[in-house]
C-alpha cells in the first residue's frame, strides 16, 4: 500500500535467498592467492602460519576497536596503551622471567583501568570520544616515557615472550601451531559471540544506530559503552602481550596501531560512527591488511609503500562501502 | 476563475527502481488560492512536491509557471521560478539568527561584503506583514525561538523570496491549536495576498477550513479531484478507496474500569509544577494543551526520563521514584515516544531487533540474544504477524518501513512486556489513516487487557474521539479536567487559559 | 481570540549562552594562573612584554593550522592530514630553495600549489566519493607521509637567510610571525563574518540540507574550505622550514599538529558537529595552549609529566563545554 513498501519488497524477498557475502572475504582470498603465486612457499604451514601469527596483533585489536566503533565512537588510545603494555612489562620483569605470572594480570589491570576512564569521561563528561581517547593516547605516551625514563632498557624474558612468539610444533596435518593463533582464535570466538550472540551486542549495536532511543528502550546506555571502551583496552594489552613477543622494547611498538585497526575494522565493512559492524569481518580486514603489507614485501617495495598503500585502501574501501549502500539502501 | 493557473503540473511521472511512484498526476494552483492535496502516507505526496521543487526530476509530464513550461534541474531553479517548499523537517539553522535564516543562500552583498543592516530592516518588514514582528526579533536565535515561531520564521522565508507559489508540507504537525489558527490566518493572508498555496495535509479539519479546491491521490495517482470542498466523509472515502467505520475504538465501559494503577501527588520538576492525577485501569486518559505545556515532560517525568524532583508517585498502590527509564520499565511502566526517528527506532537494526529491544535491555548482558523472560524470537514474530507489520521480512532494516508499520515495531517493544502503564506520546504523528485506526484499538485492547494508557497528543480531535478522560495542562500544571466527547473550544480554552483572563 | 495569547507573548527567550563565552573565561583563567605561577615562584621578570610575545610566539605554527582547521570544522568535516602536509611543504621548500634566494619565490608557490592540490584533493575525496572526513583525510595524510618518507628521510636543502625572516624577522618591535598570525585570524574573521561565502560556511555546517535547498552549493563550499585549510597547513609548513632553517619529514607528526589544532579548535567553542563557532575562540584555544606549556615551565615540570598533564588538560577543557550538555556523545 505504501511507496516504501512496494519499492522494497522485492530486492529484500532477493537478499533473502540469497545472504550477501561481506566482500572482504573475496578481497582477502584473492590476496591470498596473488600471494601464493608470488612465493609458492607461502602455501607450506611454515609460510601461512608465520603470517597469521604475524597478523593475530592486528586482529585482535580491530575486533575490539569494532566495539567501540559500532557503539558510536572512536578509540586511538589503544596504540599508546600497546607501547605501555610493552615498555612497563619490561620494566616491571626487570629481566626476571619468573615475574611473568603476575606481570601479566597487572597489565590487564592497567588495560581495565584505561577503558573506565575512557569510558567514564565519553559518558560522564560528554567528551566525544575521538578527543577523550586522544587525550588518553597523549597521556599514556607520556606515561611510558616517564616508566621509561625516556630511555626503555632491555628485553623481555621467554616467559613473556612465549604468547607472542613460540610455534607448537609437531601438530598434525598442519606441523605447526603458534600460540599466537591460539590466542586469536579463543579471543575471536569469545568477541564474536559477544558481539553477536548476547543481549550486549545487540544494545552496543543499538545505542551506535540511536542513543536517545536505545535509552528510552531501557538500554542502559553508558554501562554498555564503558564496556565497549573496556573490551577495547583489554584487547590492545592482548595485542601488546603478542607485540611483546617479536618486537622490541621501544617507545613506539604501539604507534600507528590505532589507525590500522580502525583501518582493519572499516574494510570489514563496519560502519563508522555506529550501528554496524561484524567480528569475523574485522579480523578479516586485519588479515586483508597484513597480507596487502606482506604482498609488498614479497614485491620489495620499499617501507614507506606501505603507508601510501593503507591510505589508498582506506579511502577507497570506505568509498567503495559508501557507493554499495547508496545503490542498494533507500 | 482566472485564465492562467500560476502552477501547473501535468501528466507527471515518476519511477524509482521498481516501482511507478507516480503515473499521470496533473494539478493546478491559481494565484489567489489554496489547493489541498491529501492522500495516505506513500501516496506519493512527498515524491510529487519534490519533482515541483526540482528535487527529483520527472520521467513524463511538464511543469507549466505562468503558462510557459519550466525545467527544474535543482531546487534553486524551482526557487528563481517563484516556487517555495516548506518541508515537514524545518530547515533553519538553529545557531543562526532570524535574519541570517531568511536569507540563507541569497545574502544581501556590495563587493562580497554583506549588507547586514539592510537584511535586518528587510526581514521586519516581512516579519510585519503577518504579524509576526512582534514576537520575533531578526536578530534573535532560531534555536531560542518556540516551535511555532520557527514554523514563521519558515514562512517569511518563503515570503521574503517573494514566492508565487508556495507550498507547505503538513505544516501543522508540529504545532499545538492555538499556534495552527495563527497559521491559518497567516495562509488567509497570503491567498488574499495573491499567493498560490498548495497545502498538504491528512486532517481534514484543515481542508475544510481553509482549501479552495483538493485533490486526492492514492498509490501515486489521482484518485478523486474536487471543485470545491466536499464532505470529509467523501475526502477519506478517496483516500482509503473504502467508508472508516468504527475509526476510534469505543470508549470504556463502566465495568472496565479498574483500581487506581498511577497516582502522581505533588510531582514537580523544572518544567511541571503540582501535578496531581490518578490513572484507572482499563482507562485511556489523555492530556492536551499547547505546545511546551508540559505533556511531553509529564510523561518523560513518569518515565523516569526526566524525573520528578518534588511530590510523590504509586504505581499499584505501592510508592514507587523513578531516577531513570530502566526503573520505570521494570516497574512496568513503557512510554512510545513521540519523535519516531529521533526518540524511538534504531534505523539500521532490522524489525525484530527493534521489537526486541526492550525485553534484551532488561536482561543480563551476556545472555543469549534470542529469547528472554519476556520474548523470544518466535514470540516476536508472532506478535508483529498479529500487529499487521509489513515488511519483506522482520530482518529487514526498519529504516524501509513505512511510518505506522514502524510505529507498530515500536509498539511490539512493549507489548511483549506486558506493561502495567503505557504512554503514548503523539502516537499517529505522520502515520496514515487505516494505522491511525489500528493504534487507536490496539490502545482500547491494551486497557481492556488491565492496562493504564496515558495518551499525550497535540491533535485535539484524536484526544477526544480515543480517550476516556482528558486532563488539560498549561505552563506545567493541570488546569481542567473533561469527561469524554468534550468540546474543543471547551478545551481549548482551558488550555490557553482565555478562559480565566475572560472570568 | 487566541490572537491575544499568541500575538503578544514574544517568543523569543533570550539565553546566556556559556559556550560563547567559555573560551575567553578560559583564556582569562590561564592568564591568572601564569600570573600567579610567576609570583608564587618569584619569576616575575618573566611578566613583562617580551616575555609575552615569546608566549604568543610558541604556537605561530599551531595557530596558523588551527585557523585553517577552524574552517573545515565549521562544515562539519575535519582533516587530519594538516601535520604530514606540513612536513611536505617544509621539505619541498627547502629542497627548492636549496640556500638560494632566488629560489624563494618559486619554492612558496610550489608550495602553496601543493597546498592548493591536497585541499582538492581532501575536498573531492569527501564530497564526490561520500567518504567519511576523518577516514578521507586520515588517507591522503598516509598518502602524503609515505611518498614523502620515500624521498627524504633526514633534514634536506636549506633556506636562505632571507627566508628566515619569516620566523625571525622583526617589524616596529614585533616579531613579524606574529604579526603574520594575527592579520592571518583577523582576515578568517572577515571572511567568517562579513561575506557570503562566510554565512554558506555557518549554513553548510548547520544544515547541509537546508543549504542545499537554499541554493548554497554545499560541494563546493566543503571543497573550499579544505582548501583554506591545506594553505595554511602550508603557511605553517614554510614557518616552520624557516624557523629550523630546513625542512624535514617528521616535523609536522612530532607537533601532534593534526591533532593538536583540532583539540585548540574545539577548546576555543567550535563544535565538531558543525555550524557554530569562530575563529577568535580559536585564537584563545591557541594562546591557552601555549600559556600552558608556559605554565609548566615557570613551575618546573618535568617534560614527560607535562605530556601526561597536557593529554588530561584537552579532555578536561573539552569537558567543561560538554558536560553541560543532556545529548549522548558519540
Amino acid at each position: 500500500m505504501s511507496d516504501q513498501i512496494l519499492s522494497t519488497t522485492p530486492k529484500a524477498a532477493h537478499t533473502r535467498r540469497l545472504p550477501q557475502v561481506n566482500p572482504v572475504y573475496f578481497i582477502l582470498a584473492a590476496l591470498i592467492v596473488a600471494i601464493i603465486l608470488n612465493n609458492p612457499a607461502f602455501a607450506e604451514p611454515a609460510g601461512y602460519m608465520n603470517f597469521l601469527k604475524r597478523a593475530a596483533p592486528l586482529a585482535i585489536l580491530a575486533a575490539g576497536q569494532l566495539y567501540v566503533i559500532v557503539s558510536g565512537g572512536f578509540d586511538l588510545s589503544v596504540g599508546s596503551l600497546i607501547t605501555l603494555v610493552v615498555v612497563g612489562s619490561s620494566m616491571l620483569l626487570n629481566n626476571d622471567p619468573n615475574a611473568t605470572w603476575w606481570v601479566i594480570p597487572v597489565m590487564f589491570g592497567i588495560g581495565l583501568a584505561v577503558g573506565l576512564i575512557n569510558g567514564l569521561v565519553v559518558c560522564y563528561l560528554k567528551v566525544p570520544s575521538l578527543i577523550a581517547t586522544l587525550g588518553m593516547m597523549i597521556t599514556l605516551n607520556g606515561f611510558a616515557f616517564m616508566w621509561s625514563g625516556g630511555a626503555p632498557r632491555g628485553y623481555l624474558p621467554d616467559s613473556f615472550r612465549y604468547f607472542g612468539r613460540v610455534n607448537i610444533m609437531d601438530v598434525p596435518l598442519i606441523r605447526m601451531l603458534p600460540v599466537a593463533l591460539i590466542v586469536l582464535i579463543t579471543v575471536g570466538f569469545v568477541l564474536n559471540w559477544l558481539m553477536h550472540r548476547t543481549n550486549l551486542g545487540r544494545m552496543i549495536h543499538a545505542i551506535g544506530d540511536n542513543p536517545r532511543a536505545a535509552q528510552l528502550a531501557g538500554v542502559p546506555v553508558n554501562r554498555v559503552r564503558i564496556i565497549a571502551f573496556v573490551v577495547s583496552s583489554l584487547s590492545a594489552v592482548v595485542t601488546g602481550i603478542l607485540l611483546g613477543g617479536f618486537a622490541g622494547v621501544s617507545t613506539d611498538v604501539g604507534t600507528g596501531y590505532e589507525l590500522q585497526a580502525i583501518t582493519a575494522a572499516v574494510l570489514g565493512g563496519a560502519q563508522l560512527l555506529g550501528g554496524r559492524g561484524s567480528v569475523p569481518a574485522a579480523i578479516a580486514g586485519a588479515l586483508t591488511l597484513t597480507a596487502i603489507f606482506t604482498l609488498l614485501n614479497f614485491l620489495s617495495l620499499p617501507q614507506p609503500v606501505r603507508q601510501v598503500v593503507q591510505g589508498l585502501i582506506l579511502i577507497v574501501a570506505v568509498a567503495l562501502a559508501m557507493y554499495r549502500r547508496k545503490r542498494t539502501g533507500q | 476563475m482566472i485564465s492562467t493557473p500560476a502552477i501547473e503540473m501535468r501528466g507527471i511521472g515518476k519511477r524509482f527502481p521498481g516501482v511507478a511512484a507516480l503515473n499521470d498526476v496533473s494539478l493546478v494552483c491559481h494565484a489567489g488560492e489554496v489547493h489541498a492535496l491529501v492522500g495516505e502516507n506513500g501516496a506519493g505526496k512527498s515524491t510529487l512536491i519534490k519533482v515541483l521543487s526540482g528535487v527529483y526530476q520527472p520521467d513524463d509530464g511538464e511543469i507549466v509557471v505562468d503558462g510557459s513550461a519550466a525545467r527544474f534541474r535543482h531546487p534553486v531553479d524551482a526557487l528563481h521560478a517563484g516556487i517555495s517548499v516548506i518541508y515537514q523537517e524545518f530547515s533553519l539553522l538553529p545557531e543562526r539568527t532570524v535574519a541570517q535564516n531568511i536569507f540563507l543562500g541569497r545574502e544581501l552583498a556590495r563587493n562580497g561584503m554583506l549588507r547586514q543592516a539592510a537584511m535586518r530592516a528587510e526581514t521586519r518588514r516581512v516579519l510585519d506583514m503577518f504579524g509576526a514582528g512582534k514576537r520575533i526579533d531578526p536578530d534573535a536565535l532560531v534555536v531560542d525561538l518556540d516551535v511555532a515561531s520557527q514554523q514563521m520564521v519558515e514562512i517569511a522565508k518563503a515570503i521574503a523570496l517573494n514566492a508565487k507559489v508556495l507550498v507547505m508540507d503538513e505544516p501543522t504537525a508540529a504545532l499545538n491549536e492555538a499556534e495552527c489558527r495563527k497559521l491559518f490566518e497567516t495562509v488567509d493572508a497570503l491567498r488574499a495576498h495573491g499567493t498560490a498555496v498548495i497545502y498538504i495535509t491528512h486532517r481534514m479539519r484543515e481542508v475544510t477550513r481553509l482549501a479552495n479546491r483538493v485533490t486526492v491521490l492514492k498509490d501515486g495517482e489521482i484518485a478523486a479531484r474536487f471543485e470545491t470542498v466536499p464532505q470529509p466523509a467523501a475526502i477519506v472515502r478517496a483516500m482509503v478507496g473504502r467508508d472508516i467505520a468504527d475509526f476510534y475504538a469505543p470508549f470504556a465501559q463502566p465495568d472496565e474500569l479498574g483500581a487506581t494503577i498511577l497516582a502522581v501527588r505533588g510531582g514537580g520538576n523544572a518544567a511541571l509544577r503540582d501535578i496531581n492525577f490518578e490513572l484507572r485501569a482499563g482507562e485511556i486518559l489523555g492530556f492536551a494543551g499547547i505546545q511546551g505545556a508540559g505533556r511531553v515532560a509529564l510523561g518523560m517525568a513518569i518515565f523516569g526520563a526526566l524525573p520528578f524532583e518534588t511530590g510523590a508517585m504509586t504505581l499499584a498502590g505501592e510508592s514507587v521514584r523513578f531516577m531513570h527509564p530502566r526503573q520505570a520499565i521494570r516497574a512496568g511502566i513503557g512510554l512510545l515516544p513521540g519523535d519516531r526517528k529521533g526518540e524511538g527506532l534504531a534505523l539500521m537494526q532490522s524489525v525484530r531487533d527493534n521489537g526486541m529491544l526492550t525485553s534484551r535491555a532488561l536482561g543480563s548482558l551476556a545472555a543469549s540474544h534470542k529469547r528472554n523472560r519476556f520474548a523470544d524470537l518466535g514470540r516476536m514474530d508472532a506478535l508483529l504477524d498479529r500487529m499487521e507489520v509489513k515488511a519483506a521480512s522482520y530482518e529487514q532494516e526498519i529504516r524501509l518501513l513505512s511510518g505506522g508499520n514502524q510505529q507498530k515495531a515500536i509498539l511490539a517493544r512493549w507489548l511483549s512486556l506486558e506493561p502495567r502503564v503505557l504512554i503514548f506520546v503523539e502516537p499517529t504523528r505522520g502515520i496514515d489513516v487505516n494505522a491511525k485506526a489500528r493504534i487507536y484499538h490496539l490502545m482500547r485492547d491494551l486497557a481492556r487487557a488491565g492496562a493504564g494508557i496515558i495518551m499525550i497528543s497535540s491533535d485535539l480531535p484524536e484526544v477526544i474521539g480515543a480517550a476516556d478522560r482528558i486532563l488539560v495542562m498549561r505552563e506545567g500544571a493541570i488546569v481542567a479536567e473533561h469527561g469524554r466527547g468534550a468540546s474543543e473550544t471547551a478545551i481549548m480554552l482551558d488550555a490557553t487559559g482565555e478562559k480565566e483572563a475572560a472570568a | 481570540m487566541s490572537d491575544a495569547t499568541v500575538g503578544q507573548v514574544p517568543a523569543t527567550r533570550p539565553r546566556f549562552h556559556f559556550d560563547r563565552w567559555a573560551p575567553a573565561l578560559l583564556l582569562m583563567a590561564a592568564v591568572a594562573i601564569y600570573v600567579a605561577a610567576c609570583v608564587m615562584t618569584g619569576q616575575t621578570q618573566y611578566l613583562n612584554w617580551s616575555n609575552l610575545l615569546a608566549v604568543v610566539g610558541r604556537s605561530i605554527a599551531l595557530g596558523i593550522t588551527a585557523i585553517g582547521q577552524t574552517f573545515v570544522i565549521l562544515v562539519a568535516s575535519i582533516d587530519l592530514s594538516v601535520a604530514s602536509l606540513i612536513s611536505a611543504t617544509a621539505v619541498l621548500a627547502s629542497v627548492i630553495m636549496n640556500g638560494a634566494p632566488t629560489m624563494i619565490v618559486p619554492a612558496v608557490a610550489a608550495a602553496l600549489a601543493l597546498g592548493v592540490t591536497v585541499g582538492l584533493v581532501n575536498g573531492l575525496i569527501i564530497t564526490r566519493l561520500d567518504v567519511n572526513p576523518l577516514i578521507a583525510t586520515l588517507g591522503v595524510s598516509l598518502v602524503i607521509q609515505g611518498c614523502l618518507s620515500a624521498f627524504v628521510s633526514n633534514f634536506a636543502g636549506s633556506v636562505p637567510p632571507e627566508f628566515q625572516f619569516f620566523a625571525y624577522g622583526n617589524l616596529a618591535g614585533i616579531p613579524f610571525a606574529i604579526l603574520f598570525f594575527f592579520a592571518l585570524a583577523i582576515a578568517a574573521f572577515l571572511v567568517l563574518r562579513f561575506t557570503r561565502f562566510g554565512s554558506n560556511i555557518y549554513a553548510v555546517g548547520g544544515n547541509q540540507d537546508a543549504a542545499h535547498f537554499a541554493g548554497i552549493s554545499t560541494r563546493k563550499v566543503i571543497v573550499i574550505t579544505h582548501v583554506i585549510c591545506s594553505l595554511c597547513a602550508t603557511l605553517a609548513g614554510l614557518y616552520l622550514a624557516s624557523r629550523l632553517r630546513s625542512g624535514a619529514p617528521w616535523i609536522g607528526a612530532n607537533g601532534v599538529y593534526d591533532l593538536e589544532s583540532i583539540a585548540v579548535v574545539v577548546i576555543g567553542g567550535t563544535v565538531l558537529a558543525g555550524g557554530r563557532g569562530g575563529i577568535w575562540g580559536t585564537v584563545a584555544g591557541v594562546m591557552i595552549f601555549s600559556l600552558i606549556d608556559s605554565i609548566f615551565n615557570v613551575l618546573g615540570v618535568d617534560a614527560f609529566v607535562k605530556q601526561v598533564l597536557r593529554g588530561a588538560i584537552i579532555v578536561a577543557a573539552v569537558a567543561l563545554y560538554a558536560a553541560r550538555s543532556r545529548r549522548i556523545v558519540g
